[in-house]
């Protein structure tokens, strides 16, 4: 393969690993929070490496949620990697025990490196680079957060408070952005989810009002003509 | 929540996730390419993600509440709307927070 195709792989593959390791901090934090301590927030970072689900249970656990809520919550959103590694098995073709190694760094950012690449031998490389930047970054930087809010008091609280939100809303904001298939649908889906919740939050326990946001993905209404779904 | 189910939270949703991904490339695609499944799939997270945002901004405990968590969800859908980097995003919101907590106090 050309040298140039492979440089921007790689360029683009190591950006995007710096860029997400951002977020591994605000996670850190975010578990610190909740009432994680740092070998939790460490382990989900290590082993879960899944942003959104991992927000999502230790956002339902400082919202005081059960455990069988914020592992709910987390698998639901975690189902979107499932559908990945369909998309992926053409392209990286993971054979015998490679299959277990592949599966972990199976996540948004590496299926769209993978995808956008030129050819198969420029996904492997998008993949593996993609995954190795982002998963040392992530954990390294979740390590990072989670001791620094550790440290934190006062009006640095609140304003720890006030980021947890405004993380879920950046996790959600590309799907809401025109350009996104069915950005309309999603703004519709993610109101509605909104909606759900906050109407349930007085009646239902603690964290269950995020799982019954579900309800919401009704709103979607049914799937388009095959055609469409590419 | 007890330390050992804190933990026990934390590994099984970790290992739920990893095994979700792993089905991912060790099912039949035809399983998961079902129009209905990719329908639900495709918009599981904005319905997940718009019930956190509202319940991570709006609520504490079972009482909806209006502080400076939401200044801060403001401030980032406006930091977030001109396209502002992640990091920006979050120190704004942050700082809204805290602005409002040091006035309100």
């Amino acid at each position: 393969m050309p040298r140039s195709a492979r440089s921007a792989t790689l360029r683009d593959a190591v950006g995007l690993g710096v860029a997400v390791g951002l977020y591994g901090a605000a996670f850190g934090a975010a578990a610190d929070a909740a009432g994680l301590n740092v070998w939790q927030a460490m382990t989900l970072s290590l082993v879960m490496f899944t942003g959104a689900s991992q927000f999502a249970l230790v956002g339902v656990l400082g919202a005081g949620g059960s455990a069988l809520a914020a592992v709910g919550s987390a698998l639901l959103l975690g189902t979107r990697n499932t559908v990945y590694g369909v998309r992926l098995v053409p392209l990286l073709k993971p054979q015998g025990l490679r299959r277990f190694g592949t599966a972990h760094w199976v996540i948004d950012e590496t299926t769209a490196l993978s995808l956008a690449a030129p050819d198969r031998g420029l996904a492997r490389l998008a993949f593996l680079a993609g995954g190795a930047s982002i998963y040392l970054l992530w954990n390294l930087t979740t390590v990072a957060g989670a001791v620094g809010a550790a440290a934190l008091s006062g009006p640095a609280l609140a304003a720890l408070d006030a980021v947890v939100p405004a993380a879920f809303l950046a996790l959600l904001w590309p799907r809401l952005r025109k350009g996104f298939p069915e950005a309309a649908v999603q703004r519709r889906v993610a109101l509605g989810g909104a909606v759900v919740a906050l109407a349930l939050t007085p009646i239902v326990p603690a964290g269950v009002q995020v799982i019954a946001a579900v309800v919401a993905v009704a709103l979607a209404g049914r799937p388009r003509a095959r055609e469409e779904a590419a | 929540m007890s330390g050992t189910l804190l933990w026990a939270t934390v590994v099984a949703g970790a290992l739920g996730c990893y095994l979700l991904k792993l089905a991912g490339l060790s099912v039949p695609a035809a399983w998961v390419e079902q129009p209905w499944v990719a329908r639900l799939v495709d918009f599981v997270p904005a319905a997940l993600l718009g019930a956190l945002v509202a319940v991570q901004g709006l609520t504490s405990g079972h009482d909806l509440v209006v502080d400076g968590r939401l200044v801060g969800l403001g401030v980032a859908a406006v930091a977030l709307a001109l396209r502002a980097p992640f990091i920006v995003v979050l120190l704004l919101a942050g700082a809204a927070g805290a602005l409002v907590e040091i006035l309100t106090g």
